[in-house]
């Protein structure tokens, strides 16, 4: 297995000094992107094969070919540095560990798509690393790497650390921009209006992930054969019930066992029950596809809303009740819909009120179809992902552990809390 | 109520390093909320005109966003998370402590002003679940009977 590079430095005791990151041959990758022309810093991403960290997956070098290379137009980078789906904190890591990274994977987009201000969206909610990335950007400003005439190339680059203010819809591409602009985050109708095209104040704009631009410095500082034999390398955020939870590096393709077992497996004499695998978007799955690779073929599986999303997988044993979880997660879209559509809108409230009847013993038999009726109503109407990522907790776990729910609604009592003490 | 010419100034700072000085709204609204205790519709106001908007328009952004306050709050915000991995890692016992220990249901504020207890969704700190957060702290992953001692650490 490759050696883990994207976290090689996150532990380290001068954590974003830029001399430290210097010595280490950081920003020797934007050296080399500032000797390439920008069509061939474009190629060389897109060769690399790298995808989008966000959760959409899609070809960043693809999506930088999307904006127009007319000198005349404005264009602008952004960053999505609003990580907040329940499991995920890589991006996080990230910027708190290495920061210097993502500013050279921002410079270095910046120049390859002809952008002269960069901002990156950070939640407010992350005060370490924003106060790391402030001592960073001004290090970065004060040597050359940022600002006017970058290393002598006569390349320059703003880059201004912007602030969230709590609100998770505020992650999903547009609405990001909405609230860049100042607005409420409600997100914009796509298409026609695709970031690449019309993002920023209207003007082409590269919007990317934290985690993918920390991958585009390591591309261009070792060149993308390098890159493509690595694995290709992807950041797992593993939490709930295993021994150690944390940020892993693993090949691409890990199945789910292998990512538990890189995260010290479950607590003992605890059995595996179930498992989000691409964050609380997703679909849950059981202990059957417990060898499934995690890549972007878990969408392929039988099993609706299956996807490997920003790679947050969380584990649940046999302590974990599912109504519970479930009804949890639906209580977080319910509360972070921006309630600009009906279907997300009045869809999660509705979810929310059978779950919370049922997981309190006032559940009707009939409840269970109500369920999975609501979610057939969201399925494909909703105005932007965020809708769209409760019908999967809702179908699966109605296929998979319709048990628990019937058990519910029938006698009025949780199963897995009169089996288990916890 | 006034914001001082230092904020005012801060906002105007924070404007000008945008295109167009709307982005800067959120940002300006934390600085006054910070000087103000609270976004008391007179400092969204003064923001609002800082920025060259209408007042309505910076009220009707503010109310959006969690992060936001429109009554005073406590010297410190205690934010228990209670999404997923933390609500399996034992979030409610660390609620069920801090209300008794606190005396407070969540989103209420101790009588002496010193706490506000909140719930947050997602802290994207799943690893350190349950996690809580202390004003721009983070601890996790907290037993109850830590949180005596770390309490005592905010005057």
């Amino acid at each position: 297995m490759p050696e883990p590079f994207l976290l090689k430095y996150i532990h380290e005791p001068d954590q974003g000094d830029l001399d430290a990151y210097v010595s280490r041959g950081g920003y020797e990758g934007l050296r080399r992107a500032l000797a390439m022309r920008p069509e061939e810093v474009v190629d060389e991403v897109e060769r690399s094969g790298l995808r989008g960290r966000g959760g959409a997956g899609f070809g960043t070098g693809r999506k930088w070919k999307f904006l127009p290379r007319d000198p005349a137009v404005t264009k602008y980078v952004v960053v999505n540095a609003d990580e907040g789906e329940p499991g995920t904190f890589k991006d996080r890591t990230l910027m708190e560990g290495d920061p210097h990274r993502l500013i050279e994977g921002i410079v270095i987009a910046g120049y390859a798509v002809d952008a002269h201000q960069a901002f990156i969206y950070l939640r407010r909610e992350f005060h370490r690393a924003r106060a790391v990335l402030e001592r960073a950007i001004a290090q970065a400003y004060e040597r050359g790497y940022l600002g006017r005439d970058i290393l002598g190339s006569g390349y320059h680059l703003d880059l201004v650390l912007a602030t969230g203010a709590g609100a998770y819809i505020a992650g999903e591409e547009t609405a990001l921009l909405e609230s860049l602009e100042g607005r409420r985050a409600m997100p914009r109708l796509k298409p026609p209006f695709y970031p690449a095209v019309k993002g920023l104040y209207m003007q082409p704009t590269a919007l990317n992930n934290v985690e993918t631009l920390c991958h585009v410095a390591w591309i261009l500082a070792r060149g993308e054969a390098w890159y493509r034999e690595q694995g290709p390398p992807i950041l797992f955020s593993v939490s709930g019930h295993v021994q150690r939870p944390g940020v892993y590096e693993l090949p691409l393709g890990t199945s789910i066992r292998q990512v538990i077992e890189a995260a010290g497996g479950l607590r003992p004499g605890r059995a595996f029950k179930a498992c989000f695998p691409g964050g609380t978007s997703s679909a849950i799955l059981p202990a059957a596809y417990l060898d499934t690779p995690m890549d972007y073929d878990l969408a392929k599986l039988d099993v609706y809303g299956a996807m490997l999303g920003s790679a947050a997988l969380i584990v649940m044993d046999d302590t974990a009740c599912m109504v519970e979880v479930v009804a949890r997660t639906v209580e977080f879209y319910r509360d972070e819909s921006c309630g600009k559509c009906t279907p997300c809108r009045e869809g999660t409230v509705w979810l929310s009120q059978v779950l919370d009847r049922i997981l309190h013993g006032k559940g009707r038999p009939e409840d269970l179809e109500l369920l999975d009726g609501i979610a057939r109503g969201m399925t494909g109407t909703c105005f932007c992902p965020l809708g769209e990522s409760v019908p999967p907790a809702i179908y699966s776990s109605l296929r998979f552990f319709r048990h628990e729910y019937d058990h519910h609604v029938r006698t009025g009592h949780c199963d897995v809390k009169t089996a288990v003490q916890v | 109520m006034r914001l001082s010419d230092a904020a005012r100034s801060a906002i105007v700072r924070l404007a000008g390093q945008f295109p167009q000085p709307r982005s800067a709204l959120l940002g300006a609204l934390f600085v006054a909320q910070e000087e103000a205790g609270a976004l008391h519709p007179e400092v969204v106001a003064e923001v609002a005109a800082l920025l060259g908007l209408p007042a309505s328009e910076a009220a009707a952004v503010a109310s959006f966003y969690h992060l936001y306050r429109f009554r005073p709050e406590g010297r410190h915000l205690i934010q228990v998370c209670t999404n997923v991995s933390c609500l399996l890692n034992g979030c409610r016992a660390v609620l069920d402590d801090l209300r008794r220990r606190l005396g407070i249901q969540v989103g209420e504020t101790t009588p002496d002003g010193r706490f506000t207890l909140k719930t947050a969704e997602c802290l994207a700190a799943c690893e350190a679940a349950p996690v809580v957060m202390v004003g721009p702290d983070r601890h996790g992953p907290l037993r109850p009977e830590q949180i005596g001692e770390i309490l005592e650490r905010y005057a």
